[in-house]
C-alpha cells in the first residue's frame, strides 16, 4: 500500500457491497447472504447449507445477482446455523439445507421472508424480521465486533470497505508516534485480557524503554474455560487485530509482531494466517507502509496446551520456544519481554479496539462505558441461559441486562442462581447483585473480576461447592509447579474440597480454606496462583450455606455431590 | 473404510525420519523454533518418539534434555503412540455444567477406557481438554482435533464414535 489515495480507491470499489450490506436496495445486487461461519454454526452443519443455498442460486440464474458470504461468529450460538440477509437485513436461524429453495425462491426472487425461519422473542407473538430490531441485538453496541456480521473475515476488502486499515494510514502518515501513544492513553481503553491495565501506559513505558529491537505481541491464548471472545474475534476479523498491533508497532518502534495463539482453535489460526498472507499482498505488512518508511510484519506462535501460557511471562517464554513457566515481575515486558527486549503484549480484543480509537478519537471512545472503564466488553454466555454466544456491550451494562435481557434468562423456568466470571481467576455473583454495573472495579468489589470475558449462568441445579472443586481441580492441574505456594497450597485446598463433597468435611474447614487461599493469593509467583483460590472465596463468601449442609448435614441440595451418610 | 491393521500403507520409520529432516531444515540451529517443529513432528508421525526428539535436539542446537522438558510441559505433546482417532472431551465451565461428566461416563461404557488411554486395536485416544470455546455447544467434544459435536446426550454419543472408523 503505497498511499491513502490507493486505499480509498479499494473503499471506493466497496461501495456498492457496502450499501447492500448497510441495507440499501441495489439495482446490481439482489441479496447479500450472509451465513454465520463461527465454531457454533460450523459445528450445527452450516457448510451445508451453504452448498444448499448455492445450488439454488444456481438452479436459478441468481449467480451475478446474489452473493453469498461465511462470517465470523454473529453471537447468538445456540439458534445456529443463523444467517442475514441484506439488504432488507432478515435474521434467520436454526437454517437447514431444505430451506435452501423457499429462501432464494420465496425470499430473494419474491421477497417474502421465510416466516418459520423467522426469529421470536420469548413470549412474543409475532416473530422479528430484521436483525436490528432483535433485542438480542439491539441491546448491543459493537466496537470490537464491529465487522463481524457484515464481512467475508477472508477477504481484506471487504475489511477496507468497512474503513478497515484507515486508521493505520492515519497513524503513519499523518501522526507521530507519541501522538498514536497520548491518544491511545486518552481513550481510557485498558486490558481486555483480565487485569484492566491501562494500555496506553503500557505502550508509553515500552516506547520509553530501552533497548532495541522492540516487540509487539498479543495474547491469544485465551484459556479461561467457558472464555471464547478472542476465538470470535480472530476467526470474524483477524485484519482487526493485525491493524491494532501494526499501529503499535509504529507508536513503540518496533517492526516484529507475534500473535501466540493456542492449538485448540485451529479455524482462528487458519484465517489469522490467511489474512496476515493477504495484508502482506496488499503491502498493509511489510516493508515502507503507505510509503512512511514504516516496516511492520507478524509472525505466529501456537501454544501447545499450557493454561499457564495466558500469564504474561510464561507467554512471552513461550514464544521462544521454551517451558512456558512464568518469572518474577519485575521486570516487567515493557522492560524485559520477548528475548529480553521491550514487548507490549495486549490480548487480542485490546487490539481488536485500538483502530477505532485512531481513526474516530479518544473522546469517542472515553464517551462510552463508565468512569473508570471506557468502551466496550465482549461476553461469552453459557451455562443455563436461553441466548448461549458471544454478545458485546457497553461497559457498565448490568449482569440483569445482560443475563436477562441480551440473554434471555434461565431456561425451563428454573431460578438464576449465580454467574461465574473471570474462570478460575474470578468468582461466583449471586443473585442480589444483579444490579451490578460490569466494569472492573465493580466486578472486583464484589470478589469476582472482569476476566477476559466468560460469563457462566448457574441455576438451582448447580452446586457451588463442586463448581469450586472444578476450578480447583482445573488449577491444580494447570498449575506449571515452579512456585511451592500454587503447586501445593491449591492441592491440600483441593482435597478439603473433596472431603466436603464425599461427606468427609470436618469443623473447621471452611476456616482452613479461607486461611490457605489467603496465603496462596499473598505469596504465589504468577497471576495463575495468586486468583487460584477466587472461586474458592466467592463462593464461602455467598453460599456458605452450602458448604456448611454439606459439612453438617451431608447433604447438597443440588443433589450433585455424592455424600456418605 | 476400515483401516489396514498392519499399518503396510504407512510409510516407515526411514520414510518420516527424512520428512522430518525437512521440517527440521526450516528452523535448523534456531532453538525458538522448538515448539513448531515437535508440533509439525507429532502431526507426521502421530506421536513424539525418543528417536525423532534425538534428531530435533541436533537439528535445533539443544539439549535432548530441554527437548524433553518442553515435551513433557505442554500438555499436546505425547511420547506414547496413541490411536487413530483422538476424541478429546470438553471440560470446560459451560460443558461441565451441563454434563461433561454424562459424556465421559457414556464414551468410558462404550469404549471400555479411561481418559487417557487408547483402545487395544488403537481406533481411538481418550482424553480431556480444557474448553475448546465451544460453550453455546456444551456438552461438547471435539473429535481429531477438527469435529466438533456439540448437545450432546448419551444416546448419540455411541452412533457418533461409529464415524471414526
Amino acid at each position: 500500500m503505497k498511499s491513502l489515495d490507493q486505499l480509498a480507491k479499494i473503499k471506493e470499489s466497496m461501495q456498492e457491497v457496502l450499501k447492500v450490506r448497510q441495507g440499501e436496495p441495489s439495482a446490481n445486487w439482489k441479496a447479500h447472504i450472509m451465513v454465520c461461519g463461527g465454531q457454533g454454526c460450523i459445528s450445527s452443519n452450516c457448510r451445508d447449507v451453504v452448498d444448499a443455498i448455492k445450488e439454488s442460486i444456481a438452479k436459478n440464474g441468481l449467480e451475478e445477482k446474489t452473493k453469498i458470504v461465511l462470517t465470523g461468529c454473529m453471537g447468538p450460538c445456540d439458534m445456529g446455523p443463523v444467517m442475514i440477509i441484506y439488504p432488507d437485513g432478515t435474521f434467520y436461524r436454526r437454517v437447514k439445507p431444505k430451506d435452501a429453495a423457499a429462501i432464494i425462491e420465496e425470499h430473494v426472487m419474491k421477497g417474502n421472508p421465510v416466516t418459520r425461519l423467522l426469529y421470536r422473542a420469548p413470549g412474543a407473538k409475532e416473530p422479528t424480521q430484521r436483525v436490528h430490531d432483535i433485542d438480542l441485538f439491539k441491546k448491543q453496541k459493537k466496537i470490537v465486533l464491529r465487522n463481524t456480521i457484515y464481512i467475508d473475515p477472508l477477504s481484506i476488502e471487504d475489511y477496507i470497505s468497512r474503513d478497515g486499515y484507515a486508521a493505520l494510514g492515519k497513524a503513519v502518515t499523518q501522526m507521530k508516534p507519541e501522538e498514536v501513544v497520548a491518544e491511545v492513553k486518552k481513550s481510557g481503553l485498558r486490558g481486555r485480557g483480565g487485569a484492566g491495565f491501562p494500555t496506553g501506559m503500557k505502550w508509553q513505558f515500552t516506547a520509553a524503554a530501552e533497548g532495541s529491537p522492540k516487540y509487539v505481541a498479543c495474547n491469544g491464548d485465551e484459556g479461561d474455560p467457558g472464555a471464547f471472545m478472542d476465538r470470535s474475534v480472530l476467526e470474524g476479523d483477524p485484519h482487526s487485530v493485525i491493524e491494532g498491533m501494526a499501529i503499535c508497532g509504529y507508536a513503540i518502534g518496533a517492526e516484529q509482531g507475534y500473535v501466540y495463539v493456542r492449538a485448540e482453535y485451529p479455524l482462528a489460526i487458519e484465517r489469522l494466517e490467511a489474512a496476515i498472507n493477504r495484508a502482506r499482498e496488499f503491502g498493509l505488512l511489510g516493508k515502507n507502509i503507505f510509503s512512511s518508511g514504516f516496516n511492520f510484519d507478524i509472525e505466529i506462535r501456537i501454544g501447545a496446551g499450557a493454561f499457564v501460557c495466558g500469564e504474561e511471562t510464561a507467554l512471552l517464554t513461550s514464544i521462544e520456544g521454551k517451558r512456558g513457566e512464568p518469572r518474577p515481575r519485575p521486570p516487567f515486558p515493557a522492560q524485559s519481554g520477548v528475548w529480553g527486549k521491550p514487548t507490549v503484549l495486549n490480548n487480542v480484543e485490546t487490539w481488536a479496539n485500538v483502530a477505532p480509537i485512531i481513526l474516530n478519537g479518544a473522546d469517542w471512545f472515553a464517551s462510552i462505558g463508565t468512569e473508570k472503564s471506557k468502551g466496550t466488553k465482549v461476553f461469552a454466555l453459557a451455562g443455563r441461559i436461553n441466548n448461549t454466544g458471544i454478545v458485546e456491550v457497553p461497559m457498565g451494562t448490568t449482569l440483569r441486562e445482560i443475563v436477562f435481557e441480551i440473554g434471555g434468562g434461565i431456561p425451563r423456568k428454573k431460578e438464576f442462581k449465580a454467574v461465574q466470571t473471570g474462570g478460575p481467576s474470578g468468582g461466583c455473583i449471586p443473585a442480589e447483585h444483579l444490579d451490578t454495573p460490569v466494569d472492573y472495579d465493580s466486578l472486583g468489589a464484589l470478589g469476582a473480576i472482569m476476566g477476559s470475558g466468560g460469563m457462566i449462568v448457574m441455576d438451582d441445579t448447580t452446586c457451588m461447592v463442586d463448581i469450586a472443586k472444578f476450578f480447583l481441580d482445573f488449577v491444580v492441574d494447570e498449575s506449571c509447579g515452579k512456585c511451592s505456594p500454587c503447586r501445593i497450597g491449591t492441592k491440600r485446598m483441593y482435597e478439603i474440597i473433596d472431603r466436603i463433597t464425599k461427606g468427609e468435611g470436618r469443623e473447621g474447614d471452611i476456616e482452613l480454606l479461607q486461611e490457605l487461599a489467603v496465603t496462596i493469593k499473598n505469596t504465589a509467583l504468577c497471576g495463575l496462583g495468586q486468583t487460584a483460590p477466587n472461586p474458592v472465596l466467592s463462593t464461602i463468601r455467598y453460599f456458605r450455606n452450602e458448604y456448611e449442609e454439606h459439612i453438617k448435614e451431608h447433604k447438597c441440595a443440588a443433589k450433585i455431590c455424592e455424600l456418605k451418610e | 473404510m476400515v483401516a489396514c491393521e498392519c499399518k503396510c500403507e504407512e510409510p516407515g520409520k526411514d520414510e518420516l525420519s527424512k520428512q522430518l529432516e525437512l521440517i527440521i531444515d526450516e528452523y535448523r540451529g534456531k532453538s525458538s523454533g522448538l515448539i513448531q517443529v515437535l508440533t509439525k513432528a507429532q502431526e507426521l508421525i502421530g506421536y513424539l518418539p525418543k528417536w525423532a526428539l534425538i534428531s530435533i535436539a541436533k537439528g535445533l542446537g539443544v539439549s535432548l534434555q530441554e527437548v524433553y522438558g518442553v515435551v513433557t510441559f505442554y500438555a499436546f505433546f505425547s511420547l506414547i503412540p496413541r490411536g487413530r482417532h483422538k476424541i478429546s472431551v470438553c471440560a470446560g465451565t459451560a460443558c461441565y455444567v451441563k454434563g461433561t461428566n454424562m459424556v465421559i461416563k457414556t464414551i468410558r461404557e462404550a469404549l471400555g477406557i479411561k481418559p487417557g488411554q487408547t483402545t487395544p486395536d488403537s481406533r481411538y485416544t481418550l482424553e480431556i481438554v480444557r474448553c475448546i470455546g465451544a460453550c453455546g455447544l456444551a456438552p461438547a467434544m471435539i473429535i481429531d482435533g477438527k469435529d466438533v459435536h456439540g448437545r450432546l446426550e448419551a444416546e448419540q454419543i455411541p452412533e457418533i464414535l461409529e464415524q471414526y472408523a
